[in-house]
């Protein structure tokens, strides 16, 4: 069933330009849409996009791929970052625009972020969710929307599935329910979405080199690890754990909001079936949700005069870990550095990886 | 589960301080004043025996409005047995109730005092947007919800107020402002928005009492009402 048309809750913004998009509120589906091909044409030596799936409403899923070329043609590795997953966590497609919006602003004339360009392909896909999303701003009473909006069941009346329990990860085990009506229903068999098939046919091709996947949501104020089940732990545990605190060490720098790391079964509920378990069992070594601002008081409700400080911390916390992850896997890239100017090239490496191992080894409590 | 020393950061001892922070908003909360749980410092759970289990937390709280927080010492008691009810919490606060809201609070209370009807909806609204004029309803929805979410916690709930959907003030009686109000609470475990209607009365001196609290079934269909009565 298509649904071509839909109304907005908001005055419609207009959108010349990436220039003078407005970071700082929430745009509706249609504006996401129009703000990609802004973003592909004004920066096409840094900015490609594709369309990876469809939702179950017929309406395209789209990334945006942020990479620059490299002049000795290495093959690239990947870095994975969705949002909107569920309809109502506003604050995760702003931060997904604010993100794309950051690194085409600075990619110019930050060495470190042009570097890690050539070596890594950024995908974002601001919405994952887009029929869920689109509800959520049909009229007042829809805002709380959560799941997708798959028909219902046989028998029942609920539309939607939860498309955070209907990945290929223990998928039923814990923390689901198999209730249509239930917010965490976790669809009629794994993968049964087309939005989580999209995502997971998609990074399922790239796995080999994929170095990070981050799924963003709302709410907590949590970075939360692999897995969701109690009962398993992921091999790299300790080092999830480290680079987590590090992320949430920056995040803490920039606005004073402190984000708790751990597995969901610590920190928040056990749970099956989400995307950030399907990444790490098919072996992509760092995943983690972000789950962001606030800690209850507005919830999926926040306000937009915070989407600007809590996206510069989301942003502070994912480079960290996507800084780790590239220096980790590139050690050999030495971004040019300008205050050392009469050392050699050799002494200049040196320097650099003690400077890299003192930095992964900072990590307080 | 898990008793003795707790972790303060995981789930145990963050639910078990929830319900303190809707207890202490039961005690002190107004349309001035807002209590958040800040941070869990530490925590300690053990079996009672035929009783169910007790919470012994050290936290700290802060008031929204004034920003100010107080360390808190508490202890809940979850009642076992098979028909849920509410928590038992022994907790107090020394510096936050004393900040200085009767001013406006009495302001607040002559503004109100002769009205009637709806006041608002959807506070906040869809963008996280709240009329300047209507913040002192939704801390007043805040404080008289946290008597609903402190009724309803559990070891497996962690409840918070989505939005208020509706605020209708009825006539004063016995000087006391009346209210009818339809709030959406979110459970954050089963991620499920509860719709419940609560009347309740409020004044400077005698603080929100409650008279009336009813769950509401809801369709499914959407998640907020599309009328109201």
């Amino acid at each position: 069933m298509m649904i071509c048309s839909e109304t907005s809750l908001s005055l419609a913004e207009g959108l010349q330009s990436t220039q003078s998009y407005n970071y700082t509120k929430y745009h509706s589906m249609d504006e996401i849409y129009r703000w990609m091909e802004e973003v592909e044409r004004a920066n096409p030596e840094l900015v490609s996009s594709a369309v990876y799936g469809h939702t179950y409403e017929g309406r395209n899923i789209t990334l945006l791929k942020l990479g620059l070329g490299n002049s000795e043609g290495r093959q690239k590795k990947l870095i994975w970052v969705d949002c909107g997953i569920h309809a109502r966590e506003w604050i995760a497609p702003a931060f997904c625009q604010w993100f794309v919006k950051e690194i085409v602003d600075s990619y110019k004339t930050n060495k470190k972020l042009e570097q890690m360009l050539q070596n890594l392909d950024i995908f974002v896909t601001p919405v994952i969710n887009v029929d869920g999303y689109l509800f959520t701003w049909a009229n007042d009473s829809t805002r709380l929307w959560r799941k997708s909006r798959s028909p219902p069941p046989q028998g029942s009346s609920c539309y939607g599935v939860d498309l955070n329990r209907n990945f290929n990860a223990n998928w039923g085990m814990v923390g689901a329910s198999f209730n249509s009506c239930a917010l965490t229903y976790c669809g009629r068999s794994a993968g049964s979405e087309p939005e989580a098939t999209a995502v997971m046919d998609f990074v399922g091709g790239m796995i080999d080199q994929t170095l990070c996947f981050l799924t963003i949501h709302s709410a907590g104020q949590l970075i939360l690890m692999p897995y969701g089940h109690p009962e398993i732990s992921a091999p790299n545990y300790n080092e999830l754990v480290s680079v987590g605190k590090a992320a949430a060490a920056e995040m803490e720098k920039i606005h004073g909001m402190t984000y708790t790391v751990g597995t969901s079964p610590q920190i928040l509920y056990p749970n099956s079936g989400s995307s950030r378990d399907w990444a790490r069992l098919m072996g992509i070594p760092f995943s983690y949700t972000f789950e962001l601002r606030d800690k209850g008081e507005f919830s999926h409700l926040l306000p937009e005069e915070q989407i600007q400080p809590a996206c510069e911390e989301a942003y502070a916390g994912a480079l960290s870990i996507i800084t780790y992850v590239h220096d980790k896997t590139f050690p050999d890239s030495v971004p040019p550095n300008a205050a050392v100017t009469s050392v050699s090239g050799f002494a200049v490496m040196i320097l650099s990886t003690i400077m890299s191992v003192l930095l992964t080894a900072e990590v307080s409590e | 589960m898990a008793t003795g020393e707790l972790n303060p950061n995981h789930y145990p001892a963050q639910r078990a301080a929830k319900a303190v922070q809707h207890y202490l908003n039961t005690l002190y909360g107004s349309p001035y004043r807002v209590i958040f749980l800040n941070r869990v410092h530490s925590g300690y759970a053990e079996d009672v025996a035929d009783s169910g289990r007790k919470y012994k937390l050290e936290i700290t709280v802060q008031d929204h409005i004034s920003n100010k927080t107080e360390n808190c010492t508490a202890e809940v008691l979850f009642p076992g047995g098979e028909q849920q009810r509410p928590p038992q919490v022994q907790a107090s606060l020394e510096e936050l109730p004393t900040t200085d809201t009767k001013a406006e609070e009495e302001a607040l209370f002559q503004k109100y005092k002769t009205n009637q009807g709806v006041l608002s909806e959807h506070l906040p609204d869809s963008h996280g947007h709240v009329d300047p004029d209507m913040e002192p309803f939704l801390h007043l929805g805040s404080a008289a919800s946290s008597f609903i979410m402190l009724n309803e916690s559990t070891e497996n709930t962690l409840y918070n107020v989505a939005q208020v959907a509706n605020v209708t003030q009825l006539k004063t009686e016995n000087d006391q402002l009346k209210f009818d109000y339809y709030v959406l609470l979110h459970d954050m475990i089963s991620q499920e928005i509860i719709h419940w209607k609560l009347l309740f009365t409020w004044s400077p001196q005698e603080g929100v009492k409650v008279l009336q609290m009813e769950k509401l079934p809801h369709s499914h269909h959407d998640e907020t009402p599309q009328n109201n009565n």
